[in-house]
């Protein structure tokens, strides 16, 4: 195995302030709430104070929010409103590695996925987005579509930017104005996508950003004057808000948590497949809605697969998600690394056969080793239940029926992957699979174009693509 | 011979291609809109809803595996034995809904022209919500509506068959399959078309169509784990809430139709939608 000396992203380029304010009616101003402290889960170290809202400045912030589209931003043609989102568009590339930095700083993912993906995503979200603000009249629902009012929208620790881009893109672009609220654990760089948004010179009230905890989102989407709930996270806090929302007139979309089938055949290139795997499962720590956390192996290959599988772990690098080496950063909170310890002990205490890296893990942090379990039967908590961490199931089948009965034995349904060199045995399995999105010979891909979202209890609506408009649109 | 003593018919129930009594014993008498009684209707159970979703969920793989061409051909079939059958639909329809003949047979020509509408949606959905993606990288990605599975609909109170037909045919033209709580008043009409579903191509389990009182059998539907959307159209307005309340332990697709929901209206493609999946697929491009 190699040796690579450190290469760390220098932490100073994330511009780090002592304390970040909230975001309303086009200023920074100090929530009412109690300022929580952001920490840096790769090292513990408090971050910065962030000021949080209370339910006032929640009210404040949706009366800004409804402010701005009664009187700017839904007489606004579609034209200028596009204008708008490309200048977001592009400020975020201009202040790419700034906000790279910080969102690995403040969420642990490894800075060459923050650079790689979760910023230049987000960018590209913006800019897809902005194109369709003055072309609504073609995008199948009428020739005029209208927006919904004021969104309330909530969104995870997972991809802290790049969630904020899916959600106030596609709303800003039909029309709508908008009060998001980011996770406890990842404020930093929303606030700073507020900065932009202020920069942009963006009429003051149309986004609103404002931290906080559960509480702030619960007054958030049970606001009487939100039209619109978008969220993101778990199955049980969404199960709630659909509850919540029951008997009002508000839309509602929402994308949950998943347990993902990877299924590979024998015929699959297992070295190709090796991959697909590992980045199913290890990309971001697991903490991904759509991780291949179910790895579905054809029997007659699954010795070898599991093989070559480990050989191919033992190489990750698991530590400083500022260093540009680091294939493993750190997991988002304590809260999380306990849970994750949790399930993985259930796994063992169940019988299934567990295989952890060896590689060595920073003596400060919340870090959790690569882990593959094998011999895990359908019925243990490891293959039911979401782990959402680097944590990987491994089950085995003989039939493509087999493979598809268990692939949707489970009530989620947001991803699947599909292994083979066989082109008509994929759109078979494709056509069967009960999930939103079916990965084959490949995983874990996004763009702005392709609609994202769940089957089932994996949730409701979609993001992306002409489809993804429907969320933020009257019809 | 005008003195005739006729036949007088026994409605039932239709659960997965059959006409069971309710598994309860219990009927209710339906009367017309002057309070003249017309018949016996069975009064649905709990365990007759139950019995309805694994018959909707034993023919879903079938109905949404069909190719789109020969739903559209089956929903079509549907309307060529709905226009057979229009004399007896017109005398029910006035029956239950208590309007003059005309109109009722206005509300009738409407509802089979509504399922010819429908039916020749079935081929056009994927190409009309569909795409291919065009994403930044190496891959093909597209995109195709998939129907959500069982749908438990609750058919409007008032319109007793272009309501019915309006509600059912969208859900079923996409591929999914349903369990039907008729109007709770005014369920005949619904009986008569499960005959012709019957007898028109559609495989047992498509619909199922269960009388009796909406406010009982539809909280089991809308908390039922093997359901997977709810249409509230029908519901009594003070249980909505608490049926949607139901259907988020579950994560269920819920349709708030407007009230008043005008059934004599052209529709458009929103309750089509209401049923869809979307599923994205990718592949990588390469040599």
């Amino acid at each position: 195995m190699w040796e690579y000396a450190p290469a760390p992203e220098s932490r100073d380029i994330a511009n780090l302030k002592p304390s970040y304010k909230m975001f309303v009616d086009g200023k920074f101003v100090e929530g009412t709430g109690e300022p929580l402290k952001t920490i840096n889960p790769g090292t513990e170290e408090v971050l910065a104070e962030v000021s949080t809202a209370s339910e006032s400045d929640v009210d404040t912030a949706v009366k800004a929010a409804r402010k701005a589209y009664d009187r700017v931003w839904s007489k606004m043609p579609g034209s200028e409103r596009a204008k708008y989102i490309y200048r977001i568009a592009r400020q975020i590339q201009e202040r790419g590695r700034e906000l790279a930095v910080l969102e690995s700083l403040d969420n642990g993912k490894p800075i060459k996925e923050s650079r790689d993906v979760d910023v230049p995503t987000a960018a590209s979200h913006f800019f897809y987005h902005a194109g369709w603000a003055d072309k609504l009249g073609y995008a199948g629902y009428g020739p005029d579509p209208k927006p919904l009012g004021v969104a309330g929208q909530v969104i995870p620790w997972n991809f802290p930017l790049l969630m904020a881009a899916w959600k106030i893109a596609p709303a800003l672009a039909c029309g709508n104005t908008v009060v998001l609220k980011p996770a406890e654990t990842t404020p930093l760089t929303a606030l700073v996508l507020a900065e932009i948004i202020q920069q942009c010179d963006l009429p003051p009230g149309v986004v609103n950003i404002i931290p906080g905890a559960g509480d702030v989102g619960a007054a958030l989407v049970g606001h009487a004057d939100v039209d619109k709930v978008a969220f993101t996270g778990s199955t049980d806090v969404g199960k709630i808000i659909q509850g919540q929302l029951a008997g009002t007139s508000k839309k509602l979309t929402l994308e949950l948590g998943g347990k993902a089938a990877n299924i590979v055949f024998d015929d699959a290139p297992l070295d190709q497949a090796v991959e697909g795997i590992v980045n199913g499962i290890f990309f971001n720590q697991g903490h991904v809605c759509c991780a291949g956390s179910r790895l579905l192996v054809q029997e007659s290959i699954a010795e070898e697969l599991i093989e070559k599988l480990h050989a191919r772990v033992s190489t990750l690098r698991v530590g400083d998600p500022l260093d540009k080496n680091t294939d493993v950063g750190a997991i988002n909170s304590r809260e999380q690394l306990t849970k994750i310890q949790e399930l993985t002990a259930a796994g063992e205490a169940e019988g299934a056969t567990r295989w952890t890296s060896s590689c060595p893990l920073p003596d400060k942090g919340f870090y959790f080793a690569p882990t593959v379990f094998s011999g895990v039967s359908q019925a243990m908590r490891i293959a039911r239940e979401e782990i959402f961490g680097p944590v990987l199931s491994v089950l085995t089948f003989r039939t493509p029926e087999e493979a598809v009965a268990k692939a949707n034995n489970t009530p989620y349904g947001l991803s699947a992957g599909v292994w083979t060199e066989k082109g008509s045995r994929i759109l078979w399995m494709a056509q069967r699979m009960r999930a939103g999105v079916v990965w084959s010979n490949t995983f874990n891909r996004f763009d702005p174009t392709a609609p994202f979202g769940g089957y089932q209890e994996s949730g409701f609506g979609r993001e992306g693509g002409r489809t993804g408009l429907e969320a933020y649109l009257d019809v | 011979m005008s003195d005739r003593i006729t036949v007088a018919k026994t409605y039932k129930l239709y659960i997965g291609g059959k006409f069971p009594r309710s598994e309860s014993g219990r009927s209710y008498p339906v009367s017309d809109s002057k309070g003249t009684f017309l018949a016996n209707a069975a009064q649905g159970s709990r365990k007759d809803a139950r019995d309805a979703v694994s018959a909707a969920r034993k023919a879903f793989g079938g109905w949404s595996g069909a190719t789109a061409y020969n739903r559209g051909q089956v929903l079509y079939r549907v309307a060529e034995v709905l226009e057979g059958r229009r004399e007896q639909f017109v005398t029910e329809v006035a029956a239950s809904e208590g309007v003059a003949l005309k109109k009722a047979q206005t509300l009738v020509d409407t509802a089979i022209d509504r399922w010819v509408w429908y039916a020749g949606w079935t081929d056009k959905i994927a190409a009309v919500l569909g795409s291919s993606n065009p994403v930044a990288g190496p891959y093909f990605s597209f995109s195709t509506p998939e129907p959500t599975g069982v749908v438990a609909v609750l058919a409007p109170q008032q319109s007793s068959l272009l309501g019915l037909i309006s509600v059912i045919a969208p859900v079923i033209a996409s591929g999914n399959t349903c369990v039907v709580i008729t109007s709770q008043d005014r369920p005949l009409p619904a009986i008569t078309l499960s005959e012709v579903l019957a007898t028109s191509d559609v495989p047992g389990g498509v619909v199922n169509i269960v009388t009796g009182r909406t406010a009982e059998i539809a909280p089991w539907l809308a908390s039922h784990g093997d359901v997977n959307a709810l249409d509230l159209t029908g519901a009594p307005a003070d249980i909505r809430a608490d049926l949607e309340r139901s259907a988020a332990g579950t994560v269920k697709r819920v349709l708030r139709n407007k009230q008043n929901e005008d059934f004599t209206a052209t529709p458009d493609m929103s309750r089509l939608r209401a049923y869809l999946e979307t599923k994205t697929v990718w592949h990588p491009m390469g040599v």
